[in-house]
């Protein structure tokens, strides 16, 4: 189980108002009374916010019915969904087999290394959080990361590094 | 004849490849000098290895270019499209050339992939060009009884390409023969297995030829609605899934009474996957889509009998519906004239891995697994020499060098302790370690584990934790005795597919890698130098240049040296990170 990706809320997320709800509105109203809504609301509700705040959960809860521990229980169960805040850019490091043979292991940690984080952690800058995941499908490029929607293939460590320190200066300008 | 055409091959690897930039540039150039020719879209022809490929079609013939960066833009656009001077050196298909990667398309049969690369995925009139719609218009025309379809797919011998196996007619058979009012068509496009895209590039490159075989089940089943199950990793799948159902939709051939059979109405809709391996089973897929977690319930009832919202439903993967279309246009006998006795027609596969052509591959079933790597992949990448081939995923196993004659078909494959699953051909070389790669899978496996089980959930973390070990030099001389228990009882007491076949990694490379297992254990060695936590890194005197890079990048403070002078590893202080050896610029670290 993924026990070990699940990052626990830090102290404040739950705080009221922290998040605007309101932004839930259509996304509420549009799976109000479907059959098999839970996944879809958890979904919609991190395209907006990029998580799933702790607020925008008990929000579901009041004006759906859901129940909570059902949410809590999807919500972990699946890779896809975060219950904190992720960094502005998303770095997915793909762990699959074979990237695996080609070595991105060795990748991976000299990004982490390069980032001061472990897997699945965000940068203090708040700009970075890597994560590794299982196949992107483009095994035939392999070792490939994903950065947003761009994909990049036949990595090696220094050019990853360089990629994403390209990505920074261009943050920082 | 009319304008020349130019198609861009614009699937997710080819845009990883740069194709986007490609055809931007085509765009550009066009605009620029005002040029007459029609510049189009489509999807990976499977030649993933000479990415970005474009097709251009003059009135001479077809020529396939590869690994058309935006600089070769401009000289094909010079030499080719203005003086009509094709470039042989870029060519790598024509029937006007020879190319040294002609051998990637001899030999294979393509029925599954028949249009990919072929059309512009998102033109519903492209599908329709090549004989799109025309078996479900056949079957309304001909007034083709629900059940003499079943009997066709029965016929044509197509079993589930998903990796189970199980003959498509017969499910599709119980799934009629189960009365109500509802009943469901869902296709299992939750491609998790690790090394497998075949799936992902049917979605982008012929999204209708599924929704095609979707609504002919609907009517031989009497199903009234269709799930897609897609993984949310593939965004572009689904992008252009819901185009073609708009389009679809569009043209009344989704809805009510379609095709003019009256009292036929079926409309598809499409559920994204929130990330989780063992959704890929029957029974998670289908509490998934009813928003729970994605745990697979006990068989019985099947879902053919009670499936989503308890209704009957029937379940078949991406690459099973996209054959019927074809088995219904060209009959049963025309796809059971390729394969073996018990395995009809052709698979897509998957390779990649250490192989010199990397790509997606479609034979016919009974070639050999050598025949594929050697003659369609064109051997193994980097002069290295063929180990070990791993197919069907983490549910799978490794097929050693010297079985390699062993036929791609369901038996053959699974009388070596493999399975065909979905069809990852991930080839191995002499460097990589069985040990570890059987560690990875498990990784992959305890992680993917949903937590019903208790022998799943537990058994594979131990498993894990014992595997690890002998990956790094503390093995036990009898891990290997627990190692093949554990996975016997992990298979005996899981409920569903993932925990049944997660053992058959670690079973498969024991049975034909014993001695590297024992290497590490005994000897504290890894025979593939690989394991990291058994190398020993040494500087090489001669090409050391005192830069001390090394000495300040590694961590436990190994090494000593002055500047200018040859720097020295101290192995008891050493804790083989390799950090030293990625750091040195003048590849001065020896590694054994």
């Amino acid at each position: 189980m993924r026990i070990q990706r699940i990052t626990l809320p830090k102290h404040g997320d739950a705080e009221p108002g922290k998040v605007d709800l309101s932004l839930m509105d259509a996304l509420l109203e549009k799976y109000k009374n479907k059959k098999g809504n839970l996944i879809p609301l958890l979904q919609g509700t991190q395209d907006i916010y990029g998580y799933l705040p702790m607020n925008a959960i008990y929000r579901i809860h009041e004006t759906i019915g859901l129940k909570l521990n059902e949410m809590y229980g999807v919500a972990t169960f699946y890779a896809q969904f975060r219950l904190a805040p992720a960094g502005k850019h998303i770095v997915k490091m793909c762990h699959g087999t074979a990237c695996h043979v080609q070595n991105v292991t060795a990748i991976t940690e000299e990004i982490l290394d390069s980032l001061q984080i472990k897997d699945g952690e965000t940068t203090k800058d708040g700009l970075f959080t890597v994560e590794t995941v299982a196949c992107l499908g483009c095994c035939s490029l392999a070792p490939v990361m994903m950065i947003e929607e761009e994909t990049y293939g036949k990595l090696t460590p220094r050019e990853a590094v360089k990629i994403i320190r390209e990505i920074r200066r261009g943050e920082n300008n | 004849m009319g304008k020349t055409q130019v198609i861009v091959g614009l699937g997710s690897c080819g845009i990883a490849a740069g194709a986007g930039k490609t055809y931007n540039e085509f765009q550009r150039i066009m605009q620029a000098d005002k040029l007459d020719f029609e510049l189009k879209k489509t999807s990976c022809i499977g030649m993933c290895f000479r990415e970005p490929l474009v097709e251009i079609i003059d009135e001479s013939g077809a020529y396939l270019y590869g690994e058309v960066d935006p600089r070769r833009v401009d000289e094909i656009i010079e030499k080719h499209i203005k003086k009509i001077s094709p470039i042989p050196e870029y060519i790598v298909q024509s029937s006007k050339y020879q190319s040294k990667d002609q051998q990637f398309f001899e030999g294979q049969v393509k029925i599954s992939l028949r249009n990919c690369g072929h059309i512009d995925p998102e033109s519903i009139e492209d599908y329709e060009a090549r004989e799109g719609y025309h078996a479900i218009q056949k079957i309304a025309a001909g007034n083709i009884s629900p059940d003499q379809v079943i009997k066709d797919v029965l016929d044509s011998g197509l079993r589930g390409r998903g990796g189970g196996g199980f003959p498509t007619g017969m499910k599709w058979k119980f799934a009629r023969n189960h009365q109500s009012n509802r009943k469901y068509v869902i296709c299992n496009a939750d491609e998790g297995d690790p090394g497998a895209f075949m799936d992902r590039s049917i979605l982008e490159g012929d999204p209708h030829g599924v929704i095609e075989g979707m609504i002919i089940c609907g009517y031989a089943i009497g199903a009234s609605e269709g799930y897609i199950y897609c993984r949310a990793e593939y965004p572009l799948a689904i992008k252009r899934l819901n185009i073609a159902i708009a389009q679809a939709r569009g043209k009344a051939y989704l809805g009510k009474n379609i095709f003019g059979i009256n009292g036929f109405d079926f409309d598809i809709h499409i559920k994204e996957g929130a990330g989780a391996f063992v959704c890929g089973e029957e029974t998670a897929l289908i509490a998934s889509i009813e928003g729970m977690r994605g745990m697979p319930r006990r068989r019985p009832p099947f879902p053919a009998e009670a499936g989503l919202w308890k209704h009957p439903t029937n379940i078949n993967n991406v690459e099973t519906f996209i054959n019927i279309p074809w088995i219904i246009r060209n009959g049963p006998e025309a796809y059971a004239s390729y394969g073996t006795e018990n395995s009809k027609g052709t698979k897509v596969f998957a390779l990649t891995g250490k192989i010199r052509n990397g790509g997606l591959v479609e034979v016919p079933m009974g070639i050999t697994i050598k025949d594929i790597i050697y003659n369609l992949g064109g051997g193994i990448a980097g002069e290295k020499k063929f180990k070990a081939v791993q197919l069907g995923g983490p549910s799978g196993g490794c097929i050693p060098e010297h079985l390699s004659h062993t036929q791609v078909d369901y038996d053959s494959v699974n009388a070596t302790g493999a399975i065909m699953g979905s069809g990852g051909m991930v080839v191995m070389d002499e460097t990589t370690c069985v040990v570890d790669i059987a560690r990875f899978f498990l990784d992959f496996t305890q992680k993917e584990s949903c937590g019903k089980c208790t022998f799943c959930r537990l058994g594979t973390k131990r498993m894990l934790e014992i595997l690890t070990r002998i990956t790094e030099g503390e093995g036990l001389e009898e891990d290997i005795q627990t190692l093949e228990e554990l996975a016997e009882t992990i298979k005996d007491g899981s409920l569903c597919g993932l925990g049944q076949t997660a053992p058959n990694p670690v079973l498969t490379t024991i049975k034909y890698f014993r001695d590297e297992y024992e290497a590490h254990i005994r000897d504290k060695k890894c025979p593939a130098i690989s394991c990291k936590k058994l190398l020993t890194y040494t500087v090489i005197d001669e090409k050391c240049t005192g830069c001390m890079v090394c000495i300040k990048g590694c961590p436990v403070d190994a090494i000593e040296g002055e500047k200018k002078q040859v720097h020295k590893i101290l192995q008891d202080v050493c804790i083989q990170c390799g950090v030293c050896f990625t750091k040195c610029k003048f590849e001065a670290i020896h590694v054994s």
